[in-house]
């Protein structure tokens, strides 16, 4: 069994945490770090990449891995081009879902389309959250925001359903209450030759916690309650969405430009 | 279960957001009087005899603040 001490001192850089009381974002940054010494990958070949947002401190500077910081919303882009660069290097890319299904929407359908291999881990909570808890595309209809006082009157985006019909090879979706379950599930992923991608949803006891009035744990019930393995249910369904072998983009180009005669490295 | 464990909260780490409290399966943990920096009461070892070293508490802390050790 893993121990906190020895994921702590190998792969947290900085303490304590810049996340709030009850905050999902320390879960995810476990089980990113469980998933990676479980899967024996050295934490030299990785490549975490993240936009902005209170998600984007999962791993820069938090995560003892090489990380790249980059401009909201563009984390698939600049993580695209870790990939073309190196084909060696396990791209993952950590984005909350304002960052990656609201400002950098357009990069995630054409990532899932072109199906390149990289792990994206879309940290949901609901909101932007880091700028004080205005509407984001995933926010639930009705649901009272700071920019929405009488409720959103929009529908939610559903981004992993979405990433699926783009074509993605790996859809997953995951709580922060399931803790044991998301590991796995990122094992999977950095098995998987093509884009992986895992909608973890997360509390945030900070902005929707102060409109529901809820705690960070309040919420991690709420989610055990709310969500069911199986599909066929009214709750929110949790577990593989999809899982497909398709074509890799690295792949092709290395292939292609091997045929026209040249040397990819 | 009477098992040899140490466990350590790091009080400079623990936002005192109760999960471990409530997750753990045998009640070790316990809100304790102090508060700390966000104004919230730390988690505190009452019942170190019971542990059965489930780790649950290792697993869920956000803030990597509980060690476990078995002697």
């Amino acid at each position: 069994m893993l121990k906190a001490k020895d994921i702590k001192e190998k792969y947290v850089r900085s303490h304590p945490s810049p996340f709030c009381p009850g905050c999902g974002g320390g879960m995810v940054l476990n089980s990113l770090s469980r998933a990676v010494e479980k899967s024996k990958l050295s934490k030299d070949e990785i490549v975490a990449v993240s936009g902005i947002g209170c998600a984007a401190w999962i791993p820069s500077p938090h995560w003892r891995v090489d990380t790249l910081h980059t401009t909201h919303g563009r984390a698939i882009a600049f993580a695209t081009g870790v990939k073309l660069g190196n084909q060696d290097l396990e791209v993952m890319v950590v984005s909350g879902d304002g960052d990656c299904a609201g400002i950098g929407g357009n990069h995630l359908l054409h990532g899932a389309r072109n199906n390149v291999d990289m792990n994206v881990f879309m940290i949901n909570n609901g909101l932007y959250a880091m700028t004080g808890g205005q509407v984001a595309p995933t926010t639930e209809h009705d649901e009272e925001t700071l920019t929405t006082p009488y409720g959103n009157p929009s529908s939610s985006f559903e981004a992993a359903e979405v990433v699926k019909a783009a074509g993605a090879g790996h859809v997953a979706r995951w709580t922060t209450y399931h803790m044991n379950e998301l590991i796995e599930e990122v094992e999977k992923a950095i098995e998987t030759d093509g884009f992986s991608f895992i909608e973890i949803l997360t509390q945030c006891p900070t902005r929707t916690g102060k409109k529901k009035n809820m705690s960070g744990l309040e919420m991690l019930e709420w989610y055990k309650e709310n969500t069911s393995k199986d599909q066929d249910t009214e709750k929110i369904y949790v577990g593989t969405l999809s899982k497909v072998d398709k074509p890799e983009l690295t792949e092709q180009i290395y292939r292609q430009i091997k045929e026209a005669g040249g040397d990819p490295k | 279960m009477s098992k040899d464990v140490e466990i350590n909260i790091d009080r400079k780490l623990c936002t005192g957001c109760g999960i471990c409290i409530k997750f753990c399966p045998k009640d070790v943990l316990d809100e304790s009087d102090d508060l700390n920096q966000y104004g919230n009461h730390f988690a505190e070892v009452v019942a170190e005899e019971e542990c059965i070293v489930c780790r649950r508490c290792e697993l869920y802390c956000p803030d990597f603040a509980i060690e476990v050790e078995e002697r």
